[in-house]
C-alpha cells in the first residue's frame, strides 16, 4: 500500500458506513412509498400497486411475474427519469431549482448522527459520533423548511406561496415544542451525544420502557433492580414528551394529519405544484426520508435505538440483558436489525395514523402547537427538575 | 301630455303615443307580434290583448274623481289590443289579469296550432317571439288532432331571404316593412283563414338591399337569411356591439360571433343612425374576413426578391431601414378613410416623421339611396380629413401619387389598407420602386409588389374610432381576435414609427385615443369608453 | 338560515384526541388486517376481472348517434347537447339536407359531430337533452387511442357505435 495513504486510511469505514446508509436509507424511502399505497390500499378495502414484477415476457416467458407489485418503486424511479422535466416560464430559476435539493439534503443529513447499531468489528456504528448529535439534528432538521418556503416562493403561484407559508408557520411552531419536548430527556441523562443516550437507555432502560434492564432475582434472596421509584416517577414526564415529541415529528415532516401544506383539496399540490418529474420527486423523497429520519431519531431517543433487551435465566434470576458488537458480530448485526425493525415498525404506525385521521384545520394546528404542546412541554420540565431534585442520581 | 293609468299607477305621456308604448313606459311589457315601434299597426295579431278601461261618467257627463284626486275608472269588460289605439286622457290599461292571461293562452293556442315542430332546425330558436310566449302562455301539449295545413317550405323569396310559410305567423311585419321602409312592395298574403301564405307578388322577387330586415323583424323563424341558414345557433353567438364600416353611414350593429369567426351581422338600435335597419349589403359584408386571402404572416423580399414570411418585428424593422434610404420628396403615402382614427392619427404622425409632401386617402364616391346608404363610400372620410390625412378633396391627390409612381419620380411608397393598382398604379411600376410597404388584411396586386407587406386586422378584429358623415365619433369593438400571425394595424403603425423615430410610450389603444385626444380639439375631453355604445355627434367642432 | 349545529359534549379525556386516535386505529388495522388475509377486497381487477355482465341497465357508457328503422340519421344538429355539455366535448358542423333527398323534409343534419372522448365525462346530458332521440349512452366503455386524434369520435365512428335503434318517435312524417 503506498504511503500517502496510510494517512487517509481512516476514512474508509466512514465513507463505507456513509454508503450503505445512504442506500439503504434510499431504499427504505422507496419502498416506504410502495409500503404507503400497500398499507392504504389494504385499509380501504383495496388492492394497490400489484402489477410491476419481474417482466418475464421480455425474456420469452409465457406470463410476467408480478410479485405484488414489489418493483413499483423501480418503475416509479423510472418514470420519474424520464418525464418531461418542466420549469415554468414564472418562476425564478436559481431558487426553483435549489429547493428540491435543500429539502432532501437535510432529511439525508440527519441521519449521520444516529447511532443505527452498537458496534461491528470495533467500530461505532454512526456515521458522525459527534457529542452534540442532539443540537445537530435539531439543526439540520429545521433547514429543511427552507426547501418548502423556497419552492413556495420561487414557483410563484398562489398554491404554492400558500403552502410554503404554511409549512414554515408549521414548522417553526412544533419545532418550538419538539425542543421543549425534549429537555426532560436531557436533564434526566445529562449527555447530548446520541449513541451515549442509547447506551444510557441500554444500561438503565428504554425512556418509554424503563423496565427493559429489569433484573428479577429469587435465589439466594429476592431481589428486584431494574425499576425504582424514580424511574417509575419519571416515567411520567417521559410519556408526555414521547407523544409531544411524536405529534411533532409528524407535524415536521407535514404528514398527515397536519399536511396542510400540501392539501390537495385546497391547494392542488401545495408548494410542489408547480413541480414535475425529478424535482417533483426530490420532495417526494424528501418528505419519506425526513419521515424515516424522525421515526429514526424517535427510536434513538424513546425507544432505546439499537438495543434489545435479551431476557436470560442464570442463577437464579431473570434477567433483561443488552448484548451489544463486543460480544460478537452477529450480536452486533442484531442490534442493527433490531433498530430498521423498530424504525419500520414506527414508519408503518406513521402511515396507519395518515389513513386513519382526517386533516385538522389551520387554526387548530396552532392551537394544538402554541397553547397545547408548548405550554405542556414547559411544564413538563419544571416537573422533572423538580422530581430530579427530590431523587438524584 | 295625457294622464293614463297603468296597471293601478297614473302617468304622464304625450298625446298621440300608443297604448302599447305607454304601458311599457310603465314598465308593463305587452306581448305582441305584428306590433313594431317603425311600423303601422294593423293589429292582427291579438297577442296584445289588454283591459280597457275610460273615466267614469257623472250623470252630468263628467268624469267622477276619487279620493286620490284622479277619475275613477269604468271597465270594458271585453278585452281590446293595445298596439293600435292612441293614448287618451284618463285612460286605464291592465295588463296583468285573468282576462287577459286567458286571451294570451288563447291567441298562443291558436297561433301553434299550424305551427310545425321545428324548434330543433328554425334558425330563430333562441331568440324567437313564439318560443319565448310559448313558455309564458302556453300549453305543453297540443288539443289539435286533426292533421295540420302544409305549406311551402324553403321559398327563396329573393338572392338573400328564404321563407318556411309553416312557421309564419300572418304578422304582415314584412310586408309592411317592404311597403313602408324599403319602398318596394313586393310581399303580400295569398289564400285565406289557415292556408294564408305569405309569398312575393307574382313576377318579383324580396331583392331590395334592405331585405333582410324583414328577417330581423319577422318574430318567429319564417324568415330566414340565406347567409346564416342552419350555419351557427343563436344561442352561441358572442353579441359584440360595433359599426358598419361599408359606407359612411357607419349602422350601429351586432356583430354575433363564436369561437374567433364571425357568423352575422344584425343592426342594433341608434335613432340618430339608422334607427333599427341597415343594408344588405353592409350586413353580408364580412365574409373577407374569413377567405383565404387574408394575410397571416408578414412577407419581406428576401435578396433574390421572393417574398419570405418573417416575424413582425423584423419585417417592421426592415420597413423602416428600407423608407429611411429616400428623401421625404421620393416618399408617398396612399391612407384609406378604411382606417380607424387611431390609425389615421398614427398614420399622419407617420407621414410627418417621413416628411412625406405627397399623401392622400383614396376616394369612394357612390350614389346615396336616400334610405341609409350613403354617398361615400368610406366610413372614415371625416376622420381621414381630421387627421389631416386626406388632402384638400378627398382622393385628389391619388391620381398625382399613382401618376408619379408610374413614371418613376416617385420611389417609395407606403400604401396603408389600400390597392394602389386598384386605382391605375402599374405593377411594374411598383415592381420597380425602391421601397413599397403596405399594411393590408388581405393580400392583392400591391402586396404581391410590397417590399415589406404587413398583415393588418378586420374591423371585427379591432377596437378604433370612426367619424361618419353626420360627424358622429361612433366606436368599433373587437369581436373576434385577428388571425395568428396578424395584428393590429394601430400596433403595426405604432412599432413603424417607433422604428423610425424612436419610443413613443403608446401601449394600448387607449392611450393612442387619449394622445390624439390631447392633440386634437374635436376630441377634447372624450375618451374611448366615454364614446359609449351609441357614439357622440362632433358636428360643429369638425 | 343559518343552522347552528350544536358541538358535542366531550368528556376531559376525549377532548385529548387520544381516544379517538386509538379507536381510529382499531378501525383501520382491522381492515388492513383482514385485506392482509385476503378478505374484504373490493377492487375488481381489470381487465382480468370485467364488470361487462353486472352493467346496469342505466349504465352510461360511450355517448353514440344513432339511426332509426328508416335508414334515417336522427340528429338534425340542433346543437343542444353541444350547449349543454359541460367539459364542450362535443363540436358539431352543421349542415343542410339538399332538397332532392329522402329525408329533405328535416332540412338539416350535421355535416360533422365530434366527440372528444378525453373531455366527455359520460354524464348523459347530451342524451338528455335531445330533442330528437338521436344521441344515447351505450354500454360501452372501452375508449382506447395511443394519440390523442384517435380519441375525437368522428361523425362516422359515432353512427358505427351508435347502430339502429328501433321504436323512437318519427316526427318527421311528411304528414307531421
Ligand atoms: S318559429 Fe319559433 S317556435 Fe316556430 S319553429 Fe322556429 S323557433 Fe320554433
Ligand atoms: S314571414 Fe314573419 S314577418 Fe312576415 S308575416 Fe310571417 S311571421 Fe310575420
Ligand atoms: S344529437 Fe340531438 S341534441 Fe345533439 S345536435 Fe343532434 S339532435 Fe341536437
Ligand atoms: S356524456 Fe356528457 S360529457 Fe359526454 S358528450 Fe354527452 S354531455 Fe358531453
Ligand atoms: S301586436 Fe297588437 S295585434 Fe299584434
Amino acid at each position: 500500500m503506498p504511503d500517502f495513504i496510510q494517512p487517509w486510511l481512516f476514512l474508509l469505514p466512514i465513507i463505507i458506513k456513509v454508503v450503505v446508509v445512504f442506500a439503504v436509507v434510499m431504499g427504505l424511502v422507496a419502498y416506504a412509498s410502495l409500503a404507503e399505497r400497500k398499507v392504504s390500499a389494504f385499509i380501504q378495502d383495496r388492492v394497490g400497486p400489484n402489477r410491476v414484477g419481474l417482466p418475464l415476457t421480455l425474456l420469452g416467458f409465457k406470463k410476467d411475474l408480478a410479485i405484488g407489485g414489489l418493483f413499483q418503486p423501480l418503475a416509479d424511479g423510472l418514470k420519474f427519469l424520464l418525464k418531461e422535466d418542466l420549469t415554468p416560464g414564472h418562476v425564478k430559476p436559481f431558487y426553483y431549482w435549489l429547493a428540491p435539493a435543500l429539502t432532501v439534503v437535510p432529511a439525508l443529513l440527519t441521519i449521520a448522527a444516529v447511532p443505527f447499531g452498537s458496534t461491528l468489528f470495533g467500530y461505532k456504528m454512526v456515521v458522525a459520533d459527534i457529542n452534540v448529535g442532539f443540537l445537530f439534528v435539531f439543526a439540520i432538521a429545521s433547514v429543511g423548511v427552507y426547501g418548502i418556503v423556497m419552492a413556495g416562493w420561487s414557483s410563484n403561484s398562489k398554491y404554492s406561496f400558500l403552502g410554503g407559508v404554511r409549512s414554515s408557520a408549521q414548522m417553526i411552531s412544533y419545532e418550538l415544542s419538539m425542543g421543549l419536548s425534549l429537555v426532560p430527556l436531557l436533564l434526566v441523562m445529562g449527555e447530548l451525544n446520541l449513541g451515549k443516550i442509547v447506551e444510557y437507555q441500554a444500561w438503565h432502560g428504554w425512556t418509554l420502557l424503563p423496565f427493559t434492564d429489569l433484573r428479577i432475582q429469587w435465589s439466594p434472596h429476592w431481589e428486584i433492580s431494574g425499576l425504582n421509584w424514580r424511574e417509575i416517577l419519571l416515567w411520567i414526564p417521559m410519556l408526555i414528551s414521547f407523544v409531544i415529541f411524536t405529534t411533532a415529528v409528524f407535524a415536521e415532516t407535514n404528514r398527515a394529519p397536519f399536511d396542510l401544506p400540501e392539501s390537495e383539496t385546497e391547494l392542488v399540490g401545495g408548494y410542489h405544484t408547480e413541480y414535475s418529474s425529478m424535482k417533483f420527486a426530490c420532495f417526494f423523497m424528501g418528505e419519506y426520508a425526513a419521515m424515516i429520519t424522525g421515526c429514526a431519531l424517535i427510536t434513538t431517543l424513546f425507544l432505546g435505538g439499537w438495543h434489545l433487551p435479551i431476557p436470560i435465566i442464570h442463577d437464579g434470576a431473570f434477567s433483561l440483558q443488552t448484548r451489544t458488537g463486543d460480544h460478537g458480530t452477529l450480536w452486533g448485526i442484531l442490534n442493527i436489525l433490531t433498530f430498521l425493525g423498530k424504525v419500520i415498525f414506527l414508519v408503518i404506525f406513521f402511515m396507519f395514523v395518515r389513513w386513519t385521521l382526517p386533516r385538522f384545520r389551520y387554526d387548530q394546528l396552532m392551537r394544538l402547537g402554541w397553547v397545547w404542546f408548548f405550554e405542556i412541554a414547559l411544564a413538563n420540565i419544571v416537573l422533572v427538575a423538580v422530581l430530579l431534585a427530590f431523587f438524584p442520581k | 301630455m295625457v294622464n293614463v293609468q297603468v296597471d293601478g299607477r297614473w302617468i304622464q305621456v304625450p298625446k298621440g303615443t300608443r297604448a302599447i308604448e305607454a304601458c311599457k313606459q310603465n314598465g308593463s311589457f305587452v306581448p305582441h307580434y305584428c306590433y313594431h315601434p317603425k311600423l303601422s299597426a294593423p293589429g292582427n295579431c291579438r297577442m296584445c290583448l289588454i283591459e280597457f278601461g275610460s273615466p267614469k261618467m257623472g250623470p252630468d257627463r263628467k268624469p267622477i274623481y276619487g279620493p286620490d284626486g284622479y277619475p275613477e275608472i269604468s271597465w270594458i269588460p271585453r278585452p281590446q289590443i293595445c298596439c293600435s289605439t292612441d293614448v287618451a286622457e284618463g285612460a286605464a290599461y291592465r295588463t296583468q289579469s285573468p282576462l287577459v292571461d286567458e286571451c294570451r293562452r288563447g291567441v298562443m293556442e291558436f297561433l301553434l296550432i299550424n305551427h310545425p315542430l321545428d324548434c330543433t332546425i328554425c334558425d330563430q330558436a333562441g331568440e324567437c317571439r313564439l318560443q319565448e310566449f310559448s313558455i309564458d302562455y302556453g300549453n305543453a301539449g297540443s288539443r289539435f288532432i286533426e292533421e295540420k295545413v302544409k305549406k311551402p317550405k324553403r321559398v327563396e323569396l329573393g338572392p338573400r331571404v328564404t321563407l318556411d310559410d309553416e312557421r309564419c305567423i300572418m304578422c304582415s311585419r314584412c310586408i309592411r316593412f317592404s311597403k313602408e321602409i324599403a319602398h318596394d312592395d313586393v310581399l303580400g298574403f295569398t289564400e285565406r283563414g289557415s292556408h294564408t301564405t305569405l309569398s312575393c307578388f307574382p313576377g318579383k322577387k324580396l331583392e331590395n338591399n334592405y331585405s333582410l330586415n324583414t328577417v330581423d323583424i319577422c318574430p318567429v323563424g319564417a324568415l330566414t337569411s340565406t347567409d346564416f341558414r342552419f350555419k351557427m345557433r343563436v344561442w352561441f353567438l358572442k353579441e359584440t356591439k360595433s359599426i358598419c364600416t361599408s359606407c359612411g353611414t357607419g349602422c350601429n350593429t351586432e356583430i354575433g360571433s363564436r369561437e374567433g369567426k364571425v357568423y352575422r351581422q344584425t343592426p342594433r338600435d341608434n335613432e340618430a343612425v339608422n334607427q333599427c335597419w341597415m343594408c344588405d349589403y353592409g350586413r353580408l359584408n364580412f365574409h373577407f374576413l374569413h377567405d383565404e386571402r387574408r394575410m397571416t404572416s408578414a412577407l419581406v423580399r428576401d435578396a433574390e426578391g421572393t417574398p419570405q414570411p418573417q416575424p413582425l418585428a423584423k419585417a417592421i424593422a426592415a420597413a423602416a431601414n428600407l423608407l429611411r434610404q429616400f428623401k421625404p420628396s421620393e416618399i408617398a403615402v396612399i391612407a384609406s378613410a378604411r382606417q380607424t382614427n387611431e390609425e389615421l392619427f398614427l398614420t399622419a404622425k407617420l407621414i410627418r416623421l417621413l416628411g412625406a409632401p405627397l399623401f392622400d386617402i383614396v376616394g369612394r364616391h357612390q350614389h346615396a339611396d336616400g334610405i341609409l346608404v350613403s354617398d361615400d363610400g368610406n366610413p372614415n372620410t371625416r376622420g381621414a380629413q381630421l387627421m389631416k390625412v386626406s388632402a384638400e378633396h378627398p382622393g385628389s391627390f391619388v391620381p398625382i401619387i399613382v401618376g408619379k409612381v408610374n413614371d418613376g419620380a416617385i420611389k417609395a411608397l407606403v400604401c396603408l389598407s389600400e390597392d394602389a393598382v386598384e386605382f391605375g398604379a402599374k405593377p411594374a411600376a411598383l415592381a420597380k420602386l425602391g421601397a413599397l410597404v403596405t399594411v393590408n388584411l388581405q393580400s392583392n396586386a400591391t402586396t404581391a409588389a410590397a417590399h415589406v407587406a404587413l398583415p393588418g386586422a378586420g374591423f371585427a378584429e379591432k377596437r378604433g374610432s370612426m367619424i361618419n358623415v353626420k360627424g358622429r365619433l361612433q366606436r368599433l369593438n373587437r369581436a373576434v381576435q385577428p388571425p395568428a400571425g396578424a395584428a393590429d394595424d394601430w400596433e403595426i403603425l405604432r412599432d413603424l414609427l417607433a422604428a423610425l423615430g424612436g419610443g413613443n410610450g403608446l401601449y394600448s389603444i387607449e392611450d393612442v385615443f387619449k394622445r390624439m385626444a390631447a392633440e386634437v380639439p374635436a376630441f377634447a375631453g372624450l375618451s374611448l369608453s366615454k364614446i359609449g355604445d351609441l357614439g357622440v355627434p362632433l358636428e360643429g367642432k369638425i | 338560515m343559518a343552522i347552528t349545529v350544536p358541538r358535542p359534549d366531550l368528556s376531559a379525556a376525549e377532548k385529548t384526541y387520544l381516544p379517538a386516535l386509538w379507536e381510529g386505529l382499531k378501525v383501520t388495522a382491522r381492515h388492513f388486517k383482514n385485506n392482509l388475509f385476503g378478505k374484504g377486497k373490493v377492487t375488481m381487477e381489470y381487465p382480468e376481472e370485467r364488470w361487462d355482465s353486472h352493467l346496469p341497465e342505466y349504465y352510461r357508457g360511450v355517448p353514440a348517434l344513432v339511426t332509426d328503422e328508416h335508414g334515417k340519421d336522427r340528429c338534425v344538429s340542433c346543437q343542444l347537447c353541444e350547449f349543454i355539455c359541460p367539459p364542450r366535448a362535443i363540436t358539431i358542423t352543421p349542415g343542410e339536407i339538399p332538397p332532392g333527398d329522402t329525408f329533405a323534409k328535416t332540412e338539416k343534419r350535421p355535416q360533422e359531430f365530434k366527440i372528444d372522448m378525453i373531455r366527455c365525462i359520460y354524464c348523459g346530458m347530451c342524451e338528455e337533452v335531445c330533442p330528437e332521440q338521436a344521441i344515447f349512452l351505450q354500454k360501452d366503455y372501452l375508449v382506447v387511442g395511443t394519440r390523442r386524434e384517435d380519441m375525437v369520435h368522428d361523425k362516422q365512428k359515432l353512427y358505427e357505435i351508435g347502430g339502429l335503434k328501433t321504436g323512437l318517435v318519427n316526427k318527421w312524417d311528411e304528414k307531421k
